[in-house]
Order: structure tokens, then C-alpha cells, then sequence
């Protein structure tokens, strides 16, 4: 573990009495939601440099409200975008050219497709050609949730994850959502942050973390000693579940959450894979080419001898997201699904 | 890095319309040369890739590189070489792009009309096209922020440029924040092979403008007056306040789209008509009749063109080639986030 960058490990000065009304009354519990908004806060209130440009994230403080009173709290720097994904990206582009760290929310992770271009084939290669760095912080509300529908529940990393020049992180805990967050807006490259919609309200912690694991770096979410379970994202819950329940019968799952997919901490994986012998692999998104078939294919080839068993893989089905929350519940995994892989590749 | 500063400040400021234009004119004679070089080397095959020329856009191009001041914000495109000098490109940048050199901005990891230096505010274009008008946004957005004021930023694009979606959320993006933008459309009558018919179905793009709530400007795209009265008029409009400027310049593309293309698609009476006008040849005889030159003195100019432009060549020829074994292959400025370092 370490501590958040610099910049970022001051405390929140605390609003004089008779002030401004605290916007941030003291909590019990803080969800993965009010994480997300907690970090942009804090990027805005310690960074100038740092503004927000997305469709309705001013007064109006997003759709999700992960932009909550923010607009009235830094005038001038939460701007409200017009629908135009490729221009909002264009500008923010635009705008790290000129020394600014922007945060640029997608409405839903779907409509980043057409800001795609800007996203691949400018930030992306901004560095690489120009040696100008290009520090844009993409926020994409990603995965399903029941009545979410084709178009409001894509799980896109694995597409921003193809591009060279992009890093693309996967909190799936509100410490990480928070830390992660802060990290993404530290870096100097375009980073993808792929937030997920089903844990926006589900998911609490007791307090916003102080200390964060290093950018890259995957995390053993629980430890065991029968067989490996790699995920990210929400799948995690799922996959923690499913651990829980295969412990009361005497079986030790071990849990990997990778955080970022891209950079993929390989090394962990490989290592957990060493102390179990059977990996199973589990995402949100669509199977083909994949991170579970990015997993997978590392293991396999930088670690073959360490398998006892074929490497499986678990994702949604190759169809777009469905409507109906019965059809949404089979098209993807979930813990029913992931504790049936497990058990057969546990008996192999 | 003496080549790579932005340069017109040390020539001397134009205070008359004859010193304009020629200091204009000098420009395109400079590009038009360059222009050539590199179509006989492409000819020559010392080129990679294509070969992309402004013929017959030097008077439109260069009247929008001299409009802006240093430390303006310029967007040029493929058929550009006269603006990008007049802005301050030098022409090794240029000759060092098309040859891949280690020595040129791009180090041979992006060539010929991709090229530029950010930081001095000339971007490096994308092949995408459009998609630079938001960028020169963003660092207007950037610069307002900043508190930067009397600043300007310009893009050029051709009609092709105006089908798509980028144009549009881009100058509907730059109307809405009232930007400090200059759109240069050059209507050159072709996208690649496809006529402009088959490309928009408005009387003229500048009405376009309207539909934006920007304010609109045609020009003659092959009258360097012209053009020079309505660049410096629309830059100083934005500059002032007034918001986003559309330029819809018409004229003809004298070339095909790249070197490698013969443009036999070209209808003749384009080149026949006043559209097909060379601007170059334009510019000389407003020079002769308006005796503000002779014709030897327009020839001391094109052979001191020649000679640098020679020199250049001579110059890159010999530079180093990109050695894949130095080449770090990080395309992550935070290298411990590339594939394979993270998590050591």
C-alpha cells in the first residue's frame, strides 16, 4: 500500500462557521457514487487545473449525480457539454495541449463510441507523436443494470484496453472508485475509468480510504489455496460471493481483482495461479478478445506448467445487453453461474 | 531548437498593403517551391507514403498564417505548406516529416502532413477529418480559463471535411462557448475524386453558417487580396469577441489529392473557369500591375525560395534515419504504466 499522491493527501479544509453550509455533511457511510463525486471535489479543490466537461454535469449535477453541487461549488469549472461526445473529447484534447487536466464524463459508457475517435486516435497518440503528454480523465458509467437495455449497460474496456497509449482502470470497490479516481486525474496519460453503475447505490464503505495500492497494481481480494477467480468491476461481488459460499464446504477460493485491466498485472495473476493451479476468469463484458481472454492467454503462455487444469473463462453472452431483467440476470454471469464454472473446474 | 521557433516576429512588421502582400506572396512562392520538391522526390520515390500539396490554395492558406499573431493557435491542414510558414513552420520541419528523420518533430513515428509543434501552438493534424476544429476549441476553452485574452485560434478543412459529424458538433460547440475560432473552409470542388455535388446540397457552405449562429465570410479563394482582406477581417472579429468565424473560400485544388493521384476525374471547364485560376499567377500580375515588382525581382524571389528549399533537402538527406533499437516503444508518457512494467 501507499499513500495518494501528494497533491491529493491533504485533508478538505474545513468551511469556516457561518460559512458556506457544508456540502459534505459528515457520513456513517459513503457509497461508490459519492466516491466518485468525493474525488472530482477534491481534484477541482486542489488541482486548478482540473475542470469538468460532460452533458448535464452543471447545476443539474449529472445523471447520476456524481457531479452533485459541484457546479455551485467551482463556478466556471463544471461545464455543461452539448451531445456531442467527439467534441467533448476534441476540446478536452484541446485543452491538456494548453497545461489542463480535464474530467470528461460520458452520460453512459455506451455513447463514448462516438466520441471513439477522438479517444483512439488523438489522446491515445498524442504522446507517442508529439511528445506532449495528454492527461484527460474519460469517466465511462459502465455495465448492466435491470432495465438498462442494448444501450445504457456496455462493458467497454476491453475496446480502450486495444488501443496503445490509453490506460484503462476498473474500481470495483468505493476505496478504489475514490483513490483510483484521484490517480486517474494524476496521471499523464489519457486514462479510461470505467465506473460501475450497479455499484453506484449498492456499494458502501465505511470512509474514503487514505492510502491506495500503486496504479496497475491487481489486489488479492481473498486469499485460498483451491483455485483462482480473476475479475474486475462489479464481477468481483459476484465472484467474493461465490467464494463465501464454496468456503462453508471447506473450499479455498482465491479472489484477484485487477483494478486496471490496462496495465494488466499479470505478475499477481501468475503468481495466485502458482499457489492453486486452476484459474477460472470472469467479466462483464463480451467474450470475444476480451480481458478474460487476455488473461487467460498470458497464463497459458507464460505459465502453462503452473496449470492443473484448462483455464476457464466466464462472460455475458455474445448478444447486446438485454432489456428484461430475467433476460439481463442469464445474459450475463453471476454468482449462480460463476459457482457452477467453479465447481466444474474444481473437479477437474 | 532554433529552427522550431515560431518566427515571424523577427521579420519586419507589414505596414502597407504592397508590404503585405508581397510578404504574403513571398510565402506562397516559398511553399509552391517546396511544394514541388516534394512531389519530384515522391516522383523520385525518396519519399514514404504520399505526397499531399497545396497547389492553387497557397493564397487562401497564407493569408490565414500571416493573420495570426504569435502565440495564436493554428490547425492547419494537408494542402497548407503556405500558412504553416507564414505561421512560422520552418521548411525543415516540413522536409524532415516527409523523410521520417530522427532530427524532425515527429522523429519518423508520424509523417509527412502530420506534423507540428503543440507546444508552440501549430497542432499536428489527425487524418480524421474534422476532428482538429474541437481541439483548437479546447485550447481556447483552456486559455479562457487561464485568463489569456486577444487570443485566436484557426482550423482549416476542405468541403470534405463539412459531411462530418466532427464539423458540426465542433463549430456548434464553438458557437455555444462563443470561441475565439476562424473555420477556414477551402471549397477546392473535390474530396478526394468526389465532387463537391455529391458532398453538400446548399447554394454555398457559407451558409452554413447561419444554421450555427456564427458569422460567415466568402472570398475568392484564388485572389490573394481578397483573401488577405477577409483572414485579417474575420481573425480580428474573433480576436475582438464577435465569436466563431466560418471562412468559405472557392476555389479549385490544382493537383490531384495526393501525388500518387492523377485527378483525371477533374470536369475541365473548372479549370477553365475563374475557379481554376492560379493563384500564384494571380498574385504575380496584381505584383507587375500594380508595379510593386518587376519580373526580375520576382525571380530573385523564386530562386532564393529554390535555394533554401535546396539547402533543406541537401540538409535532411543526410540526417539519420529512426533506429527501431533506440526507439523506446512507449506510447505511455508514465512508463511504469506500460504493458509489462506495472505491478514490478
Amino acid at each position: 500500500m501507499r499513500s495518494l499522491p501528494s497533491t491529493f493527501t491533504r485533508a478538505r479544509p474545513e468551511p469556516e462557521r457561518g460559512g458556506t453550509p457544508i456540502p459534505y455533511p459528515p457520513r456513517m457511510s459513503i457509497t461508490y457514487l459519492e466516491a466518485i463525486r468525493e474525488a472530482q471535489a477534491r481534484a477541482l479543490a486542489e488541482d486548478s487545473r482540473v475542470f469538468i466537461y460532460g452533458q448535464d454535469v452543471g447545476s443539474f449535477g449529472g445523471a447520476f449525480k456524481a457531479t452533485k453541487n459541484l457546479f455551485q461549488e467551482f463556478p466556471g469549472r463544471v461545464i455543461d457539454a452539448p451531445i456531442s461526445e467527439d467534441a467533448m473529447v476534441g476540446a478536452a484534447i484541446g485543452a491538456t495541449l494548453e497545461g489542463m487536466r480535464p474530467i470528461i464524463e460520458m452520460q453512459f459508457a455506451d455513447f463514448s463510441t462516438t466520441g471513439f475517435n477522438q479517444i483512439v486516435n488523438h489522446a491515445a497518440t498524442m504522446f507517442w507523436r508529439t511528445k506532449i503528454p495528454c492527461p484527460v480523465t474519460i469517466r465511462l458509467p459502465c455495465g448492466g443494470t435491470e432495465g438498462g437495455g442494448p444501450f445504457h449497460s456496455q462493458s467497454l474496456e476491453a475496446i480502450y484496453a486495444h488501443y496503445p497509449g490509453l490506460v484503462v482502470m476498473t474500481p470495483a470497490t468505493v476505496e478504489d472508485a475514490y483513490s483510483m479516481l484521484l490517480e486517474a486525474v494524476a496521471i499523464d496519460d489519457p486514462v479510461i475509468f470505467c465506473e460501475h453503475k450497479f455499484l453506484y447505490y449498492h456499494l458502501k464503505a465505511p470512509k474514503l480510504p487514505t492510502e491506495a495500492l500503486p496504479t496497475g497494481k491487481a489486489r488479492i481480494a481473498r486469499e485460498g489455496r483451491d483455485m483462482t477467480i480473476v475479475t474486475y468491476s462489479a464481477m468481483l461481488h459476484e465472484a467474493l460471493a461465490v467464494a463465501s459460499e464454496l468456503a462453508m464446504e471447506g473450499i479455498e477460493v482465491e479472489v484477484v481483482d485487477l483494478r486496471t485491466i490496462k496495465p494488466l498485472d499479470t505478475d499477481t495473476v501468475i503468481a495466485s495461479v502458482a499457489r492453486t493451479g486452476r484459474l477460472l476468469c470472469v467479466g462483464e463484458a463480451w467474450p470475444w478478445g476480451g480481458v478474460t481472454a487476455e488473461v487467460i492467454a498470458r497464463v497459458a503462455s507464460e505459465a502453462f506448467g503452473l496449470l492443473d487444469a484448462p483455464p476457464v473463462r466466464l462472460n455475458a453472452k455474445d448478444t447486446p445487453v438485454p432489456y428484461h431483467p430475467e433476460l439481463w440476470k442469464t445474459h450475463r454471469p453471476t454468482a449462480q453461474t460463476i459457482l457452477a464454472s467453479a465447481r466444474k473446474l474444481l473437479d477437474l | 531548437m532554433v529552427e522550431s521557433v515560431i518566427g515571424r516576429d523577427s521579420t519586419p512588421v507589414p505596414t502597407t498593403l504592397r508590404d503585405d502582400f508581397i510578404s504574403a506572396y513571398r510565402w506562397m512562392v516559398l511553399a509552391r517551391v517546396l511544394d514541388d520538391k516534394l512531389a519530384s522526390l515522391y516522383r523520385g520515390g525518396k519519399i514514404f507514403g504520399g505526397v499531399f500539396l497545396g497547389r492553387g490554395q497557397e493564397a487562401l492558406s497564407v493569408s490565414v498564417g500571416v493573420s495570426l499573431r504569435k502565440g495564436d493557435v493554428f490547425a492547419p491542414l494537408i494542402r497548407d505548406a503556405a500558412g504553416r510558414l507564414a505561421f512560422g513552420e520552418t521548411i525543415l520541419d516540413s522536409v524532415r516529416t516527409y523523410f521520417g528523420s530522427s532530427l524532425g518533430p515527429m522523429r519518423g513515428r508520424d509523417g509527412n502532413v502530420h506534423r507540428g509543434r503543440p507546444k508552440e501552438g501549430l497542432l499536428a493534424m489527425i487524418s480524421h477529418l474534422g476532428a482538429m476544429i474541437s481541439v483548437v476549441n479546447g485550447t481556447l476553452l483552456a486559455r479562457r480559463f487561464q485568463g489569456v485574452k486577444e487570443t485566436v485560434g484557426a482550423a482549416c478543412i476542405g468541403d470534405g471535411a463539412t459531411s462530418t459529424g466532427s464539423f458540426h458538433e465542433a463549430l456548434n460547440q464553438a458557437a455555444i462557448e462563443k470561441l475565439p475560432l476562424v473555420l477556414v473552409v477551402a471549397d477546392n470542388q473535390y474530396a478526394y475524386s468526389t465532387p463537391s455535388s455529391r458532398q453538400f446540397a446548399c447554394a454555398s457552405l457559407v451558409d452554413k453558417a447561419q444554421g450555427y449562429g456564427v458569422e460567415g465570410h466568402s472570398v475568392d479563394g484564388t485572389d490573394l487580396v481578397a483573401c488577405l482582406r477577409v483572414l485579417k477581417d474575420a481573425v480580428s472579429r474573433a480576436r475582438a469577441g464577435q465569436g466563431p468565424q466560418l471562412v468559405v473560400a472557392s476555389l479549385l485544388r490544382l493537383c490531384g489529392h495526393g501525388e500518387h493521384d492523377d485527378a483525371h476525374y477533374v470536369d475541365p471547364k473548372f479549370k477553365q473557369s475563374a475557379l481554376g485560376r492560379d493563384c500564384m499567377k494571380v498574385a504575380e500580375e496584381h505584383l507587375l500591375r500594380q508595379n510593386w515588382a518587376g519580373a526580375s525581382v520576382l525571380e530573385t524571389w523564386r530562386l532564393d525560395a529554390v535555394q533554401k528549399v535546396d539547402e533543406a533537402v541537401a540538409r535532411v538527406q543526410r540526417e539519420p534515419a529512426p533506429d527501431p533499437f533506440k526507439e523506446d516503444w512507449y506510447a505511455l508518457s508514465a512508463k511504469h504504466l506500460h504493458e509489462g512494467q506495472a505491478g514490478a
